[in-house]
């Protein structure tokens, strides 16, 4: 069991939907960046999502896109991600922690290397966006034998004939993907999800968590009613972006995450 | 490998994609169907004899090809060494090898029904390739270009917008090649349903950087018979050289080539202000080190936490921090050589080929030339170089003359 397990073991005993929320890591600046990390629990976030910066976010929109962009100019880099999250666990040692990137950050520093320092430090789940099923003997099988979770994403275009693939590897929980498209895009509607996360549940004990282009505590409320839970990102990078202080930050979080646990 | 007898430097990429440990399918999933059926469609094709029934016609009548293998006499007569052969792609309609790759994609996208066609492009050739092809089909074509290039390229935008194509100037990231190549994908991963990425290069995940190969190939096919013409029959090259951007000229170079063994194969990265640790150049190969991008694994451009880093060149079809994974095997295996020229070199093979050969090259291929330059004298009168001549000058007189430090009046 690792911390993901037990938090879905929790909503569920406690008849909730999880509430996840994405911030990138270093975005402005580090000190920032932990604040806002630190508060995200009492605010209602289930699952921290901390991104790792990439110079070449292919599936991200212009706000996460910024965001990298701000989180590498000001001299973030892999070591001091770590250091983040060995920074919150001081503090934290229930929520769970899934880093969310691109693979060429982790395969510059050497898969083995890289897994046994996110271990270390506190890490609990990977999702990395470049790498598909058919790669998995790159970084997933090894993540999963390191004792990391890794989450993978279904999109509209998984047909029914590939979702066994994209399950087959995956653990904590799966996400999918509402809409084709980059982050930040326009959100799905509720009545078009919930078929879809009906046919992965159906091939599927893990929960299903719904993300990309929710924005509103309504959405988090539609959208978590119909799945096990949703994430929000560019919407809360935007507050971050505009140079919001941590606790308007979140305060706007808490207000998604009572929208998605009223669901 | 080789030595085995059997041809196994052209059997290349294997069912994952890899050539080696490079290449690969490193995309997001929404991505992920599309390029399987992309790769279940080609592989068809390919094997489809009404498919290249339809590429040969349009060849012929629509590119000009076969492009001429043209001795360049006064240019070996002044290295003083090696004979030094041109393959002339920069006569192809469009004044590159890139439609010849085009050509290959948009017929496969018409046979899968795809109606909107986007592309990348660096020095805005491939943009202009693949915006005359949608425009003799009357397909819509957007193509993504960085902000800096359409600054540096302005008659290519203006070109593809006469042809009718959306040209999207790109300032994410810092508005060059690889960040139009990013949107690319966004705009992929956007519209899954009717569009077709055209990818200029030999690049991307697979089957792109086969699919592309294939296409370019028809270069050094055609050199092949071309040169058993005019200096007897079985006589091969005994040097193929040709510049490196991602590839894909001098992949349709050198294929054809791979298992002859008396063949050297010289790919020319491009070296820019010189290849040290101020990076200020685009040479993956010799500057760089293994990493993932663009939906494969190559030489790239990164720092030390694999960020990935802008490359630097004089020639804006150049300037691309990766190299398709098929170089960075044959490289790794020692098939083919990987040389960097620089800036002030390509400048000097420019002028040198205007003067002397009447032919006013392209500053990609003007790499390749001064790499020539350099071996020809070195080489026996009886050893034949093969360099190619991938693209015309016309695009690049402004860069140039501002080099040379003319003022242009326009
Ligand atoms: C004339 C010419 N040569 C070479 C290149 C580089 O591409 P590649 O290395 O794929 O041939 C370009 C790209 O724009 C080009 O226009």
């Amino acid at each position: 069991m690792t911390r993901i397990d037990d938090t879905f073991a929790r909503l569920k005993s406690q008849g909730k939907k999880a509430f996840v929320s994405y911030i990138m890591a270093g975005d402005p600046d580090v000190a920032t960046a932990l604040a806002v990390m630190k508060g995200l629990p009492a605010a209602g976030v289930d699952i921290i999502e901390l991104g790792l910066p990439f110079t070449d976010p292919m599936a991200d929109g212009p706000t996460i896109q910024l965001a990298g962009q701000r989180a590498l100019e000001g001299g973030m880099t892999v070591d001091a991600t770590l250091q983040m999250v060995r920074d919150f666990r001081a503090a934290d040692q229930k929520t769970p922690i899934v880093l969310m990137g691109y693979y060429n950050p982790i395969y510059s520093r050497g898969v083995d290397r890289f897994l046994a320092e996110a271990k270390e430090v506190g890490i609990d789940g990977l999702i990395v966006v470049d790498l598909p099923p058919e790669e998995d003997a790159e970084l997933c099988i090894p993540a999963q034998k390191a004792g990391l979770n890794f989450i993978r994403l279904a999109t509209p275009t998984t047909d029914a004939k590939r979702l066994p693939k994209v399950l087959q590897n995956t653990s904590g929980f799966v996400y999918y993907v509402s809409v084709t498209g980059i982050t930040g895009s326009a959100a799905a509607q509720a009545g078009e999800v919930g078929p879809e996360v009906a046919r992965i549940k159906r091939s599927t004990e893990l929960p299903v968590i719904v993300g990309f282009g929710i924005n509103t505590p309504e959405a988090a409320r539609t959208i978590a009613g119909v799945a096990d839970g949703c994430v929000v990102g560019s919407a809360i990078v935007k507050e971050v972006g505009a140079g919001k202080p941590a606790a308007d930050v979140l305060a706007f979080v808490a207000d998604l995450a009572k929208g998605a646990h009223s669901a | 490998m080789a030595e085995d007898g059997l041809n196994s430097f052209m059997t290349g990429p294997d069912e994952a994609g890899r050539f080696g440990i490079f290449g690969g399918r490193f995309v997001s999933e929404t991505l992920m169907p599309l390029i399987l059926d992309l790769e279940e469609r080609y592989n068809h094709a390919k094997t489809d004899p009404t498919f290249w029934a339809e590429m040969d016609d349009l060849w012929k009548h629509y590119v000009g090809r076969p492009s001429p293998l043209y001795f360049a006499p006064r240019l070996t007569a002044h290295l003083g060494g090696a004979k030094v052969y041109m393959k002339r792609d920069e006569l192809n309609h469009t004044g590159a090898h890139k439609v010849n790759n085009v050509l290959g994609q948009i017929i496969l996208a018409r046979r899968m029904g795809k109606t909107r066609i986007i592309a990348e492009t660096g020095a805005g050739q491939h943009g202009v390739a693949t915006a005359t092809v949608c425009a003799k089909f009357g397909l819509k074509c957007v193509v993504y270009m960085g902000a800096h290039d359409v600054e540096r390229q302005a008659p290519n935008v203006f070109r593809m917008k006469l042809l009718g194509a959306e040209v999207i100037p790109v300032t994410s990231g810092r508005g060059t090649l690889k960040d139009a190549m990013n949107d690319a994908l966004r705009d992929w991963v956007t519209n899954v349903r009717d569009t077709f990425y055209c990818i200029g290069t030999v690049a991307g995940p697979h089957p792109y950087p086969a699919m592309v190969r294939d296409f370019q190939s028809i270069i050094g096919k055609e050199v092949r018979w071309q040169l058993a013409e005019q200096e007897g029959e079985g006589r091969l090259p005994d040097t193929l050289v040709a510049a490196i951007g991602g590839g894909s000229n001098a992949m349709g170079l050198f294929y054809p080539f791979l298992n002859d063994p008396s063949v050297n194969i010289i790919g020319v990265e491009a070296g820019g202000k010189g290849v040290d640790d101020r990076m200020q150049h685009c040479a993956s190969l010799t500057g760089g080190r293994p990493g993932v991008l663009h939906g494969n694994r190559t030489y790239l451009l990164q720092d030390p936490d694999g960020q990935i880093l802008e490359g630097f060149s004089i020639s804006a079809g150049l300037d691309y921090p990766g190299i398709g994974p098929e170089h960075s095997w044959l490289h790794d295996v020692g098939r083919a050589k990987y040389v960097s020229i620089t800036d002030a070199e390509a400048l000097e093979a420019f002028q040198l080929c205007c003067q002397l050969e009447g032919i006013i090259p392209a500053l990609e291929p003007s790499h390749a030339l001064a790499h020539v330059m350099k071996i020809a004298p070195t080489l026996p009168k009886d050893h034949i170089i093969v360099m190619n001549m991938c693209g015309r000058g016309d695009k690049d007189i402004f860069t140039v003359a501002k080099h040379l430090g003319v003022t242009m009046k326009v």
